[in-house]
């Protein structure tokens, strides 16, 4: 059985986006927390901290969850995707990026990492989902700037065919 | 906020996970997929000593058809479920309501299990399985028991789980009318139901289920007569569940949510092909 004494630090190992990484953490410690301070990806926001707003998604394993409903302990071992993976190392934009800057997509874009990596996983997984099921899926994140009109409108694009794609 | 410090402690398998429930007790708390748990963690309103975390038990990750039920495991999520080939055929209820449950992040991690343990008087998994006469599969250092959903869920956030019971599984019978229907009014999509109505149509009668008026889902026969008898009806359970008032909503307005969605569900159940 692993074991952590509340007031221990453990050793914690996984891998963020493709790279193994290791810090170190109390049980309590969120995983949102810990990508930004331990492991410095402050790519993830951190809006409510208990599950609301979606700004803290990211990928376990491939899957998406709140990062502020997961501790860093639990995610021991796992695959963590993050915002920080979607772009190519020299700063290209993947699809679903070039998607929400066409279409308005984000103004502030504080809420912006944890739906683009909400529909990395959704998109990923549905071929050709209905604009019911996407707004399904973003009715998981609050947006308190933009509006969701052009959110939508950038996933519906993403989701697409992609003949565009060069 | 931040969770006050507790122990974690990851079991390797159900024995190891019974062992550190009976030696922590009510000091611990058992954490699966956390959705509803952190949450509570973040803003104190809990502070176990120690978390005892399953949710990466595969023992517990299985959903399993045996002597004409199904039986989800504690580790399954609500996602894994709802993806379950055939669901909507066995099970047309629960198919119907597991689209209410949060948001599609939430399901990914949260599981079946977890929501029964929770016991939230408006949640959707406790209020079907409470419908179809499920049970929850209890294990202990004691011996396993298996628990009718509403002898387990006895108020709100209350079950009769024993401090050193692992709530294992929960199961469903297979064969349950498929003449049903689900609503629920929420004030966002994937925000907690203020009311959820299931109904369920059998010989002679229509079983209702009512979540998020008393303080745990209520399921009750009416005549399936003609539609005064089922707005009388309904209005009759609406007064006895009686309903609480909180920053969501009023008793009155929960009551009166129940007159509106009711008679919609009823008709919607009834007008299933049997």
């Amino acid at each position: 059985m692993r074991r952590v004494k509340s007031d221990e630090r453990a050793q914690i190992r996984l891998t963020l986006n493709g790279r193994a990484v290791l810090g170190l953490a109390e049980p309590r410690m969120l995983l949102s927390d810990f990508l930004r301070e331990v492991l410095g990806a402050t790519g993830t926001h951190v809006g409510c901290e208990h599950g609301v707003c979606g700004c803290c998604t990211v990928l376990i394993d491939g899957i998406a969850c709140r990062s502020c409903l997961v501790f860093a302990v639990q995610a021991e071992g796992r695959s963590v995707a993050t915002v920080e993976s979607l772009a190519a190392t020299d700063g290209t934009l993947n699809r679903l990026q070039r998607a929400f800057r066409e279409h308005h997509a984000l103004q502030c874009g504080f809420c912006t990492p944890g739906i683009l990596m909400s529909f990395t996983d959704y998109l990923g997984r549905n071929q050709a989902p209905s604009e019911a099921q996407l707004r399904d899926v973003l009715s998981g994140h609050l947006c308190r700037c933009t509006g969701y009109d052009g959110i939508m409108r950038a996933v519906i694009d993403a989701a697409g065919p992609k003949s565009e794609d060069p | 906020m931040k969770p006050r410090p507790f122990d974690y402690l990851r079991p390797r398998s159900v024995d190891e996970a019974i062992e550190a429930l009976a030696e922590h007790g009510d000091k611990a708390r058992v954490l699966a997929g956390g959705q509803s748990l952190v949450a509570m963690l973040n803003f104190r309103l809990l502070a176990p000593q120690a978390l005892i975390d399953i949710g990466g038990l595969e023992e517990l990750d299985d959903i399993r058809r045996a002597d004409g039920r199904l039986e989800i495991g504690a580790a399954v999520t609500q996602n894994r479920l709802l993806a379950e080939p055939g669901l909507a055929r066995e099970l047309p209820l629960l198919a119907a309501a597991l689209p209410f449950v949060g948001h599609f992040q939430t399901r990914n991690r949260g599981t079946v299990c977890g929501s029964v343990a929770h016991a939230d008087p408006s949640a959707e998994i406790p209020l079907v399985l409470a419908m179809l006469e499920g049970e929850v599969v209890l294990r202990s250092a004691r011996g396993t028991r298996n628990a009718a959903a509403d002898e387990f869920q006895r108020g709100m956030l209350a079950t009769s789980r024993a401090p050193d019971e692992l709530i294992v599984a929960v199961t469903l019978p297979l064969r349950t009318s498929k003449r049903v229907a689900f609503r629920e009014v929420a004030r966002r999509q994937g925000d907690f139901a203020i009311v959820a109505v299931a109904a369920m149509v059998e010989e002679e009668c229509v079983r209702i289920g009512v979540g998020g008026i008393a303080d745990r889902p209520a399921v009750r026969r009416i005549a399936a007569r003609g539609e005064s008898d089922i707005a009388q009806a309904l209005d009759a359970l609406a007064l006895e569940l009686g309903g609480y008032d909180d920053l969501h909503a009023s008793a009155r307005m929960r009551r009166d949510l129940l007159r509106r969605i009711g008679p919609i569900v009823v008709r919607e159940a009834l007008a299933c092909a049997a």
